[in-house]
């Protein structure tokens, strides 16, 4: 294609693309006015199945198939940079030195530790009642670890965090997913459709029927893609190095 | 009152995101988005998200500033080994 010909199909795709945000635009209702007609549909929905978190409904319940994308994605994007950040044939790794930290920051990190992992669990197994879920207490529990690396050093991560371990729990957490959804197929119902347990009593932990379960099984997956992402990114900056001379 | 409060914090997060693009170096950079991202955490949940501002929490003032992080000392490292 010449130069001429793509700049010209740039152009012409600019154009259509700018015309139809300025016609959605046009459109768009008024900044926070009274009536929504989706907002109270998912409301309603939710309500009957006795999930307190509309939002986690609409995540793991009325559409269920969404977050199943979504999490592919996250998993793809992980697969991809475990593989593009694996050692290379020309590199190997320098065990870290034990690293100097400074008093307070390692009383400070290790006194947090705790605290946010527990925050993080707390907001995974809540995602059903309260604002939060999977993915939100996955980043936060995930991160939540890697405090031992600014507050000890990182031989003492690598000791918590086996990056095969955490490998196998994110598989094994995107295939429960899969699973809980093919058993509604199973069942005779529809793929990932809520109908198969008892929907429990609205505002306690065991409520709403397949959402605790979907959320946790993205808890899960999250956390653990997050630590292996985290492990890719500070195995490179610590400890590959490139082979001398070459 | 309510509407002030939306004002003010769209108007932080224009503010640090304009820091964000002048400031050059990547390492400040990082820590001027995490504070981005705490502030579009603020503004979510002043637009009544909270599920919204928790992501943006986790993700834009922790994960994102790491990745830079991690990925800026990695090609500082780099340019020291090419240097000897």
């Amino acid at each position: 294609m010449s130069r001429r010909l793509r700049l010209w199909l740039l152009g012409v795709g600019g154009a259509g693309l700018a015309a139809l945000l300025v016609a959605a635009c046009l459109d768009v209702p008024a900044f926070g006015r009274r009536s929504h007609p989706y907002g109270e549909r998912a409301v309603r929905a939710s309500l009957a199945r006795h999930t307190a978190n509309v939002v986690s409904s609409v995540n793991f319940d009325q559409r269920a198939y969404d977050t199943l994308g979504e999490m592919s994605i996250l998993f793809a994007a992980v697969l991809g940079c475990v593989v593009l950040l694996r050692q290379a044939g020309d590199e190997h790794r320098a065990d870290p030195r034990p690293a100097e930290v400074a008093l307070p920051v390692r009383r400070y990190a290790l006194l947090v530790l705790p605290v946010a992992l527990v925050t993080g669990l707390y907001v995974i197994a809540h995602g059903q009642l309260s604002p939060g879920g999977g993915f939100q207490g996955g980043v936060v529990a995930a991160t939540a670890l890697h405090l031992l690396y600014l507050g000890a050093d990182y031989r003492a991560l690598e000791r918590v965090r086996p990056t095969g371990v955490f490998e196998v729990t994110d598989s094994l957490a995107a295939c429960s997913y899969l699973v809980l959804g093919l058993a509604g197929l199973l069942a005779g119902t529809a793929f990932l459709a809520n109908t198969l347990l008892p929907y429990g009593t609205f505002n306690t932990l065991s409520s709403g029927g397949l959402v605790p379960l979907l959320n946790a099984a993205i808890g899960m997956e999250v956390a653990s893609a997050v630590v292996v992402l985290l492990a890719g990114f500070l195995d490179q900056a610590v400890e590959i190095e490139r082979e001398k001379g070459s | 009152m309510a509407d002030a409060v939306i004002v003010v914090a769209l108007l932080l997060t224009a503010a640090s995101a304009t820091a964000a693009v002048a400031t050059r170096d990547p390492a400040r950079q990082a820590l001027v988005l995490a504070v981005l991202g705490l502030l579009l955490g603020v503004v979510f949940t002043v637009l009544q998200a909270p599920d919204v501002g928790l992501s943006q929490l986790a993700v834009g003032s922790a994960l994102t500033p790491l990745l830079i992080m991690l990925s800026v000392r990695k090609v500082r490292r780099r340019g020291k080994e090419g240097d000897k």
